[in-house]
């Protein structure tokens, strides 16, 4: 055994990319496909049972249904669109893919459980983010159709839209978390006060923002105007079929349940528990906290997506422009003054 | 060879194929992305010198927001194909004349800086023992504080003229007031009559 | 309402968190959905599906060939032809019924004098060849002489409203 670990380490040691990749595979990709899958089957079950339905119940009472969903995905026909650019169309599920999936490299899943724990991890996560739009509207191009091309010009503006007040609700975290680093931000909120030292007390109106704009950035109910099946069919995704249609759900998935991390982890303490550190074991941070408030948030986007009705789009973009981006502005300034008198202190 | 010089080979050799085929592609489409992938490969680069702010800011700015909105156009000119490399030969030689004196600017730059400090350029970031990011942050709201404040208000000025030159006032169109429609409530619009019933009685 | 009010409330989104609040109380309330192939709910006794030809008891068929039902059916969905028998009575050679047709409204059930046309309680029949839409006499027979008791049971539950 021993000699078979020294062997599995000077191997890893001369190979550092390939064991990254490994961990790469092991880690992030694998669990979030299976999650995934989960989630849709969460999906159906919750908003079924909100519309007083009962959801997905047939196939192994209902848990086998996503491994049924991916099969028949998986093994339909590709139909490619005549006249479209072939190898654009079949670059975009990957595009939407990629960036969905490289995210995943500075989210920090507990202390020191991180692939990568870089100093402007802040500014790498909106990076990658910007650039799952590139899928869509290579999609809605790509495609040749109009119902496509208009969800695509829908939803990349809308993206780019929310990115704004999205980036500028971060400027809030940073100010007051005084670092770029997500593990460093987690920190930043731990303290005497277990919840209280969330950031979502000082910084509320930019944690409202950041999840509404987080919802309003993968392009769920009630801001799915990109899909919105009464007007443009299915949006930038009409055109394609099984996998390939697999591929921009998985994206638009793994981007939800991102999200989902990433407003505990700004907004609500990451893996800190809420009780204070003073209180023993229940007061000790740890994964399964984390994993708790992402199930909280993961759940409130199905919530929202079984209340409301879809916005119009250009109150949509009325919400992004004339609201939101005031309210963080002005909170960006609050949360400023608030470190500039010390009532909020940054670990920095 | 380094696994960073063999990086740096690959990103290098990918941007300049990329910048090529941004001038030689025919279709505007992929021309557009190819820029992008030039960008993108410029960011990798700059990772590799560790000048990650630079290279974040890159991608965020230009290929997450300045290419989109160049895609946006592109697609909606709905140019299927540039016509062919006409006048190729007449612009040649200004293009020639204007690269030998970028090349000539470039090399003398960077010869200039050797012979100052005859040595590896000095990292302000790193002799500080702060992160690019930090240091870069630090930089700007503190020593450049006025610059930067200047260029923030010529930003906005020029945001700010470019929706009053785009700005205008339709007085026979009839829009919608969102903000207004979101704000009506039931009373505005809905009276309850109490009518009466055909036998002439009031209604329980 | 003033408009500081109206502002605090658009904010505050009241009106959003009342709507979560009431989806959030029909996700744990009771699911009415029937799992249709294994539970059914009740069905009524008048229930009128497919159609079946009675006997009397002796095992004579009960239909006379009066042809009320033809000439009440409102879709033309019965044809009938008689003979008379070697006994003297009369008795149909032929009677059919295009399930296309028809449209279960239960009227060659009410006019028929003898009880003899009737419509039973099964809906879930399907064709699977062009012309099996046809309901032969041997068919109704047939569906008659399987579905007996429960025709019986659900006329012997009507009568006292007839």
């Amino acid at each position: 055994m021993d000699q078979m670990l020294s062997l599995f380490n000077t191997y890893t040691a001369q190979f550092p990319t390939i064991w990254m990749a490994i961990k790469i595979v092991l880690l992030p990709i694998l669990p979030l496909i299976i999650a995934v899958a989960f989630y849709t089957l969460a999906e159906r079950w919750v908003i079924g049972w909100m519309q007083v339905r009962r959801g997905p119940v047939y196939i192994g009472m209902g848990i086998l249904q996503p491994f049924a969903d991916t099969f028949k995905l998986l093994f339909k026909e590709l139909l490619i669109p005549s006249k479209s650019n072939l190898f654009l169309f079949r670059l975009a599920p990957m595009l939407a893919l990629i960036p969905a999936f490289s995210a995943w490299a500075v989210v920090p899943a507990g202390e020191g459980l991180v692939h990568s724990d870089v100093n402007a991890g802040l500014l790498y996560l909106l990076a990658m983010t910007s650039m799952g739009v590139y899928g869509i509207i290579l999609a809605g191009w790509a495609s040749n159709s109009k119902y496509a091309f208009l969800g695509a010009m829908r939803a990349a503006a809308q993206v780019i839209s929310y990115e704004i007040a999205m980036g500028f609700a971060l400027v809030g975290v940073l100010i007051a978390a005084g670092s770029l680093n997500l593990s460093e931000i987690v920190r930043a909120q731990s303290g005497n006060l277990g919840i209280g030292e969330w950031f979502m007390w000082p910084l509320l109106p930019l944690f409202v923002i950041y999840l509404i704009s987080g919802v309003a950035e993968t392009n769920r109910a009630p801001f799915d105007v990109a899909e919105g099946e009464s007007e443009i069919v299915a949006g930038f995704h009409v055109e394609y079929s099984g996998s390939a249609f697999a591929i921009f759900f998985l994206a638009e998935y793994a981007n939800m349940i991102l999200v989902s991390f990433l407003v505990p982890l700004f907004f609500m303490g990451g893996w800190l528990s809420p009780c204070p550190e003073s209180w023993g074991w229940i007061g000790k941070g740890g994964p399964h906290w984390l994993a708790l408030k992402v199930g909280i948030i993961a759940f409130s986007f199905l919530w929202f997506r079984a209340t409301f009705p879809r916005y119009r789009y250009d109150q949509i973009m009325r919400l992004g422009w004339k609201v939101f981006i005031p309210i963080t502005i002005v909170w960006v300034m609050v949360t400023g003054v608030l470190v500039y008198t010390g009532a909020l202190v940054p670990n920095a | 060879m380094t696994f960073e010089a063999l990086l740096f080979y690959f990103f290098a050799a990918v941007m300049v194929a990329a910048s090529l085929a941004v001038v030689t592609l025919r279709n505007p489409v992929h021309c557009a992305l190819s820029l992008v992938l030039t960008f993108f490969t410029c960011a990798c680069l700059w990772l590799l010198l560790r000048a990650e702010f630079l290279a974040i800011a890159l991608v965020l700015v230009y290929v997450g927001a300045v290419m989109v909105l160049f895609l946006f156009v592109v697609m909606m000119l709905d140019i299927k194909t540039l016509p062919g490399r006409e006048g190729f030969t007449s612009y040649l030689p200004a293009g020639l004349v204007v690269a030998t004196v970028m090349l000539a600017e470039l090399i003398g730059l960077m010869g200039a800086r050797k012979l100052m400090q005859g040595g590896p350029v000095r990292d302000a970031a790193t002799e500080q023992g702060l992160s690019n990011t930090e240091w870069l942050g630090r930089a700007l709201f503190s020593d450049y504080i006025l610059p930067f404040e200047i260029a923030a208000v010529i930003l906005t000025v020029a945001i700010v003229a470019a929706v009053a030159l785009t700005l205008r006032r339709r007085p026979n169109v009839r829009t919608q007031d969102p903000a207004q429609q979101a704000a009506t409530r039931k009373q505005d619009r809905l009276r309850l009559v109490d009518l009466p019933h055909h036998d002439g009685s009031k209604q329980a | 309402m003033n408009p500081v009010f109206r502002y605090l409330k658009s904010l505050l989104l009241i009106e959003l968190l009342k709507g979560m609040a009431l989806t959030g109380k029909y996700l744990v309330a009771p699911k009415y959905t029937v799992r249709y192939p294994e539970e059914t709910i009740p069905k009524s006794n008048r229930f009128r599906g497919l159609h079946a030809l009675r006997r009397y008891p002796n095992g004579e068929e009960r239909c006379i060939a009066c042809k009320l039902c033809e000439a009440v059916c409102p879709a033309l969905a019965i044809t009938i032809d008689s003979e008379q028998r070697a006994d003297g009575s009369r008795r149909t050679t032929r009677y059919e019924i295009d399930l296309f047709k028809c449209i279960f409204c239960g009227f060659c059930e009410e006019s028929c004098p003898v009880d003899s046309i009737v419509e039973t309680h099964v809906h879930e029949y399907h064709f699977e060849n062009r012309g099996e839409n046809i309901l032969s006499k041997q068919k109704l027979l047939a569906l008659g002489d399987r579905f007996e008791a429960e025709i019986a049971a659900a006329r012997q539950q009507d009568a006292a409203y007839r």
